[in-house]
């Protein structure tokens, strides 16, 4: 009778109530706080984040208590770092904030996050088929010395671009021989083949250039100009690498490769139940051994990037990746095996590196601390904010032949 | 009831449905029975064979030189170990040959216990490559330690020193335990995550306006020296100028602890447990998710404890460019490996890596005329690394070289024995 209660019984309230819907509000609060004070809003005082962030973290807080206790704790902390940086965000001078927060960051994010969708993506074809790839780090420390090299060489991108392909492909190949064939325990595998890709890149760098920068003057991956699309999309799209591109592209090709073609229904079986593959016919072996060496190709394209890109501008160091390639394998599985899924994962590890990058204009001695900003990020996300993610059924296990 | 159950067998683990062998502690258990010594030997082997094909490729000269100038390489490797100390021996520190064995066990020292790490944790179903995160923070609290409390008496400080940098490293491995037991984030991913994150942090602290760097030159990135009353003390080679120092019977000591812990304790047993198969732990009773946390941390603790006797034995100061060039941390993964995660394998894995590191790095910038360059020499080090990594995890090639071994000599077993029952 009460029109009070009967009211929080509608369908509308009810579903406001669910603990998804202020898990994701109080999530979204939180990332608010933080961009409080960022030119489109520019709230200078400092009360307002503070509020943004508390508000979030209670509806953390209350989701938690609602059973979704994973989700309401990224709430949580989404509204506790929202704070800090919206204080942060404050109490900096408006020129600082300008030269953190501009068109040119979402180019940035971009530029960082191509290596790693070529990371994860090549990692997807090859744990969609049932083979854990640790070592996509190592193949993008070959695909980055052997690409600066081929382009050195050859004096041509292209060509270093194919050579670093084919470097990225043998040492997979090796590593498949070894997880396949020899049905080795494919994390030790992996970390073997880590180690040895920075072996061999470090011993012949120091070996064919005595230890030397590379010369100067290596062709580098062209930069695609764009004009004429007006200032913001200008500064964020007009002048990006053309691995970029290709590697947008990419998140696009392999969902068709692997959602909607008769060969990606072969990989995904492979990867979810190879006995069963085997006995309609498809030969898992060959299917694995081919999605493990174009994994470490798409590895390679995304270490060629790193050297030959605008970062590396022609120049080889020792370890060059820097975890980049763990990061993507953290992406992969933060965006659930899926191309799309990656893609997101990728483009926010991009967002935090260059954040972190942009931070640095705050504080000179904390600018290196800031480098671990995107570890942290991937720390905390695959400890897991939004859900389990559910990794191909036969991921990691050996097939034998019977 | 004479019918062998599987079970019985502490070594013998069931296979799953398929035939393919469950976790990986049930892996290295399937290996440990066989091939014994031969193996890791025969492992090391291929891996120096297949490391000389790089160096056959950078060599000129006719094929002939090249395998020539790879012999002679490992040879010059062999030196710079200090290992040709065998023929003359001689406890003068100015002997090179000694002087180069010393430097080895030093890094032998510093080996077992990332080596001890990276077994524990095995030991117990996980892979904890955070082994240099973990030493890395260690030795930033060492570091600390001694610094901050001189004036103190020797023995207090420290113990004060190793105490905290052990628990350090076992609260660092402790997050990536706690992250799998709560939340099921894989340990290979999060403490590789934690090795970044302590490498930026020590980067920080120890370089340009970081918290413990040296306090005399600014423009300077490393830290203070320990206080004199921090630092172990050398039984062979002068104190100060990287004699060895009792660090090496601590590494042996805990050695010791590692062998005790899992063979005569109840901690021991509940990890092994857990290793072998977690659903059988649990309903046997064990509190799994205890056990995770825990066998990370002591993991942990042995490679914080790696760091502060490296820091207190023998470095005393860090720099912020050393953070990155460190290697120990994760060549504990393959002294772990080679050594089969037993204590007596990683004495030998760790001497082994020892020898190698030092031998490639140090060792040859003093011999005339390297094949190999002392600057290739750590990347030498890392492809043999990765080698023996790589041939270590392959099951089926260790099974293969062990049948084929008795494939070539099956007279020689006799007749196979029908009922061990018989012979008891």
């Amino acid at each position: 009778m009460n029109t009070w209660t009967t009211r929080l019984d509608n369908p509308l309230s009810v579903r406001l109530r669910d603990a998804s819907v202020t898990g994701y509000a109080g999530l979204g609060l939180g990332v608010f706080a933080a961009f409080l004070a960022i030119p489109p809003i520019e709230a200078r005082a400092v009360v307002w984040p503070i509020l943004a962030g508390i508000l979030g973290a209670s509806l953390g807080v209350w989701t938690v208590t609602r059973g979704r206790r994973r989700l309401g704790w990224g709430a949580v902390a989404a509204g506790v770092i929202g704070i800090g940086l919206g204080i942060l965000a404050t109490r900096s001078s408006a020129g600082n904030l300008s030269s953190v927060f501009d068109a040119t960051l979402f180019a940035q994010t971009l530029s960082f996050a191509t290596p790693l969708i070529f990371g994860a993506i090549g990692g997807m074809f090859s744990e969609r088929s049932g083979v854990v790839n640790i070592g996509l780090e190592g193949m993008m420390v070959m695909g980055a010395f052997w690409g600066v090299y081929g382009a050195d060489k050859g004096n041509s991108w292209a060509l270093g671009l194919v050579v670093a392909m084919g470097a990225g492909g043998l040492i997979a190949l090796v590593y498949a021989f070894f997880a396949i064939q020899l049905r080795s325990d494919q994390i030790v595998g992996g970390t073997g083949v880590n180690f040895l890709a920075v072996g061999i890149t470090g011993y012949f760098f120091v070996t064919l250039y005595h230890n030397n920068p590379i010369p100067n003057g290596v062709p580098l991956l062209p930069n695609v100009h764009i004009a004429g699309l007006g200032h913001f999309l200008e500064g964020s799209i007009g002048d990006l690498n053309i691995l970029t591109w290709a590697g947008l592209a990419l998140v696009v090709v392999s969902y068709v490769v692997m959602f909607k073609t008769p060969i990606g229904l072969r990989i995904r079986a492979c990867g979810e139940h190879p006995r069963a593959a085997d006995t309609v016919g498809i030969n898992v072996y060959a299917i694995r051994y081919g999605c493990v060496v174009l994994s470490g190709v798409l590895a390679a394209t995304g270490g060629i990037y790193l050297s030959e890109g605008p970062q590396g501008n022609g120049s080889f160091l020792f370890d060059m990746p820097q975890g980049v390639g763990f990061i993507a394998l953290a992406a992969l599985i933060f965006g659930n095996w899926r191309p799309a899924g990656a893609f997101a994962a990728a483009l926010l590890f991009g967002f935090s590196t260059a954040i972190g990058l942009r931070l640095q204009v705050y504080s000179a001695s904390y600018a290196t601390l800031f480098n671990a900003l995107p570890f942290i990020l991937t720390l905390i996300a695959v400890a897991g904010v939004i859900g389990r993610t559910v990794a191909p059924a036969a991921d990691g296990k050996p097939y034998a032949k019977q | 009831m004479t019918e062998p159950t599987p079970t019985n067998d502490p070594g013998l683990v069931p296979p799953a449905e398929d035939g393919s062998i469950t976790t990986f502690a049930a892996r290295l258990a399937l290996k440990q029975r066989s091939g014994g010594f031969l193996v890791p030997l025969a492992t090391v082997l291929l891996a120096f064979l297949m490391g000389g094909v790089a160096i056959v490729a950078t060599q000129h000269g006719s094929i002939g030189t090249r395998i020539h100038n790879a012999l002679r390489a490992y040879n010059q490797i062999f030196d710079g170990a200090g290992l040709n100390w065998i023929a003359h021996p001689t406890t003068s520190i100015a002997d090179i040959a000694a002087y180069n064995l010393s430097q080895t066990l030093l890094q032998t020292t510093t080996l077992i216990l990332t080596g001890l790490a990276v077994a524990f944790a095995f030991r117990c179903g996980m892979f904890n490559i955070g082994g240099q995160g973990q030493y890395l923070v260690g030795l930033i609290v060492a570091n600390w330690l001694g610094v901050d409390f001189a004036g103190m008496a020797t023995l207090p400080h420290i113990l004060i020193a190793v105490g905290g940098a052990t628990v350090a490293g076992a609260a660092w491995a402790g997050i990536a335990g706690l992250l799998k037991a709560t939340v099921g984030a894989h340990e290979v991913i999060s403490t590789i995550m934690l090795n970044w994150i302590a490498l930026w942090v020590a980067t920080w602290i120890f370089g340009d306006g970081g918290p413990l760097q040296n306090s005399l030159n600014p423009a300077d990135p490393v830290s203070n020296p320990v206080a004199h009353s921090a630092q172990l003390p050398t039984f062979w080679g002068p104190q100060g100028f990287q004699g060895v120092d009792i660090g090496l019977f601590i590494a042996i000591g805990a050695l010791v602890v590692f062998w005790v812990l899992l063979n005569r304790t109840t901690v021991g047993y509940e990890v092994k447990a857990v290793g072998f198969n977690p659903d059988a732990a649990a309903y046997g009773g064990i509190n799994v998710k205890k056990n995770l946390i825990r066998a990370m941390a002591i993991s942990g603790g042995f490679a914080g404890l790696a760091g502060a006797v490296d820091m207190l034995g023998y470095l005393y100061k860090y720099g912020s460019l050393d953070v990155g060039v460190s290697q120990v941390g994760f060549l504990g993964i393959a002294v772990a490996l080679l050594g089969r995660n037993t204590a007596g394998g990683t004495l030998f894995g760790a001497f082994f890596f020892g020898a190698l590191l030092y031998g490639t790095n140090h060792g040859l910038q003093v011999i005339q005329h390297p094949v190999v360059s002392a600057e290739a020499g750590g990347d030498f080090t890392y492809i043999i690394q990765g080698l023996v990594v790589l041939f270590v995890g392959a099951d089926l090639l260790i099974l293969y070289f062990w049948n084929s071994r008795k494939k070539l000599r099956p007279r020689a077993r006799g007749k196979p024995v029908q009922a061990p029952e018989a012979a008891a």
